[in-house]
């Protein structure tokens, strides 16, 4: 039982890094339509940045630069790239993200080499106890920042004219063109915004219990597609719920997988799928996203 | 589609060459090339497929790698050797078992049916990204159908005792160049792309293919005059699948043996971007996609010592396997900036400008139909 518990209390931790990415993901979907396949990219980025400063300008400095060069870069995907063809259809825009993604990679990872860098957090390997169960010291960290980061992101969305401005790009383009919101200005805070989540994600991807910052990092944020997913496409509340559902799967089928050999090794790594696919199946636009109306 | 009749002649003398040429080529290409190209050859019956479900009906799939799988470990598992030890297999005949592999691969679509016709665009599109996952997951682990990490072996495909190996009848030649496994396999596959091509292009002019592109612009008007749109949908699926699967079976055979390594994302989002890159819903573009993306690594692996710039494997500084990443890369993020519409549109612009330069019969090489708006891809 307490196994159970502490298995639970995990997958929250991680599902709460998964929310971090899948927000990412939806901030993008919603400002510019884009299914964003570089999205672990400039996760990656903003880790690698973080890697190579730490040591010359101490952890939180080199966090600091890491948001701020993965925000700059998804930035200027947006405003190189995506702005060029807002009108192409939604495949095009994925497979142009896919594009960036593979020249991203490639660079990183011939940079990072065989040797795996770390972000030298001062949470270092450190665990905590959370009645009775052990949790890494950085895995309550990212579950504390997560939450004060969706408590902000409402507060800003709520209150700010940028948040107002965000919601109106959202829910109707042409109407918020003309009522004089600058929409490319709109979307490319989007894409900082969610590039520096995306570097937050990134450090705690990488920090303890995981080895470091690899190449494979930018593959685990794909992790958060079924999160993303299984939220709705479009729903903030969605990617948080979603996040977390997801993390708690992966880390109790980790957990429980001497019980489920039948199933085959490396259980974790599929169920995210598996289950997006069933929720797909009963509520096809997710647990809370947008569904489709068809008008004549 | 009426032409005039002189780009009809120049079109069809055009087909019948690059017919003549490909037939040729095995009299003189090293193996090397013949490999690459019945590599290409696969790759481009599986993007037919996809170019199918995504250009014509609408439907984005990135699960186009699991029914590739399905193709080549059903041939592998029904045309392997009942008495090997190291995977099982039922031993039917190769023709058999390429049948068998194609129409597994088609059930396989109509079980996701419940899925597929229910999603539409970029939904769909990551519902079947779990496809690839889980079916990855079933190769590794179904170690008795599949050998498991270490894959298993293809039977070579052989028709009434001719064998498309180095076996019977041996030390076959024509015109005085040695014909084994890699010759006789070329114009196998040949024969498939051709039939897959001629079939694709008649399901699109047929009944059904303009049912499914009237689903792509609106179900409802689709649904208004009488298509059942679940159900075409589901079967375009299932067509894409079996296209999958053939060009699968090929994969297998001219690898000789198979991986699951090998049918994970990368493989999807290469079928994707080979579409992309060709011009969503255009056959004639599948096929040039399907042959750069395949060849383009291949080449500039086999030449990198020939380029100044590379690196030397170990060596810090940029590989051919690196420089031929950033190629790709550089390809999508260019033609897509560019051309929106792939080389099959960016060919039928120029020429359409060339026919009013010059005022007269037209470029033979003009994509099979008018581009398709994939506009309802978003929706």
């Amino acid at each position: 039982m307490s196994n159970l518990f502490g298995l639970v209390l995990n997958g929250l931790s991680l599902g709460a890094i998964y929310a971090l990415i899948a927000l990412g993901f939806v901030m993008i979907f919603k400002a510019t339509h884009v299914l964003n396949f570089a999205h672990g990219s400039v996760l990656l980025l903003g880790a690698y940045v973080v890697g190579v400063t730490n040591d010359a300008l101490g952890f939180w400095p080199a966090l600091l630069l890491g948001i701020v060069v993965a925000a700059l870069a998804a930035v200027v995907i947006d405003v190189v790239i995506m702005r060029r063809v807002r009108a192409a259809d939604l495949g095009t825009l994925a497979i142009l993200t896919l594009g960036v993604d593979v020249l991203m990679v490639t660079e990183l990872t011939r940079r990072l080499g065989t040797a795996t860098l770390t972000t030298g957090a001062p949470w270092g390997t450190s665990t905590v106890d959370v009645l009775g169960s052990s949790i890494p010291l950085s895995r309550v960290i990212a579950a504390l920042v997560t939450a004060v980061v969706v408590g902000v992101l409402w507060a800003l969305f709520q209150f700010t004219n940028w948040g107002i401005a965000m919601r109106a790009a959202a829910a109707d383009g042409g109407t918020a063109e003309l009522m004089g919101i600058r929409l490319n200005r709109v979307a490319a805070s989007a894409w900082g915004v969610a590039g520096a989540l995306a570097a937050v994600a990134g450090i705690f991807l990488t920090s303890f219990p995981s080895p470091g910052i690899s190449p494979t990092v930018g593959l685990v944020a794909l992790a958060a597609i079924p999160a993303w997913v299984l939220g709705g496409f479009d729903s903030f509340p969605g990617a948080v719920v979603g996040g977390l559902i997801i993390g708690v799967v992966t880390t109790l089928s980790a957990g429980y997988q001497g019980d489920l050999t039948f199933l085959g090794r490396d259980l974790a790594q599929v169920t995210p799928y598996a289950v997006m696919l069933l929720v797909l199946l009963i509520r096809p636009s997710g647990l809370f996203g947008t569904k489709e109306v068809a008008r004549v | 589609m009426s032409r005039p009749p002189t780009t009809r002649r120049v079109r069809t003398l055009a087909i019948i060459a690059v017919v003549l040429v490909a037939l040729a080529l095995p009299l003189t290409l090293r193996a090397f090339w013949l490999q690459s190209g019945l590599f290409a050859m696969a790759a481009v019956i599986s993007a037919i497929g996809l170019t199918l479900l995504v250009g014509r009906s609408g439907q984005l799939s990135l699960g186009h790698a699991f029914f590739v799988a399905i193709g080549a470990y059903g041939y592998c598992y029904l045309a392997g050797d009942p008495s090997s030890p190291l995977a099982s297999g039922l031993g039917l005949p190769p023709v058999l078992a390429l049948l068998g592999a194609v129409l597994a691969a088609g059930l396989a679509g109509a079980l996701f049916s419940p899925i597929s016709g229910r999603l539409r665009g970029i939904y769909l599109g990551l519902a079947s990204l779990g496809l690839v996952f889980l079916g990855q997951h079933i190769l590794f682990n179904a170690v008795p159908l599949t050998g498991g990490y270490n894959g298993r072996n293809a039977e070579p495909f052989s028709l009434f005792g001719f064998s498309f190996s180095d076996g019977t009848p041996e030390g076959l030649t024509v015109l005085g160049v040695q014909f084994g496994g890699l010759e006789r396999l070329w114009y196998l596959g040949l024969l498939l792309v051709g039939v897959s091509w001629w079939c694709a292009r008649n399901l699109v002019r047929s009944r059904p293919g303009r049912a499914l592109a009237t689903i792509r612009d609106s179900e409802v008007a689709a649904g208004v005059m009488g298509v059942n749109v679940p159900r075409y949908k589901a079967a375009a699926f299932i067509v894409s699948s079996m296209y999958a699967a053939l060009g699968g079976v090929l994969m297998a055979l001219v690898f000789g043996r198979i991986v699951p390594e090998s049918f994970g994302l990368t493989m999807s989002v290469d079928f994707l971007v080979m579409i992309v890159i060709g011009g969503i819903g255009s056959v004639g573009g599948a096929v040039v996609g399907a042959a750069l993306v395949t060849l383009l690594p291949l080449v500039l692996n086999r030449y990198s010592d020939l380029l100044p710039l590379l690196a030397q494997p170990g060596s810090s500084g940029i590989s051919a396997a690196d420089l031929s990443r950033i190629i790709y890369g550089l390809a999508i993020v260019l033609i897509l900036l560019f051309a929106h519409d792939g080389l099959a549109g960016l060919g039928r612009r120029l020429g359409s400008s060339f026919r009013r330069n010059a005022d007269g019969p037209g470029s033979p090489d003009r994509p099979m139909s008018d581009s398709p708006t994939t506009k309802e891809l978003a929706r």
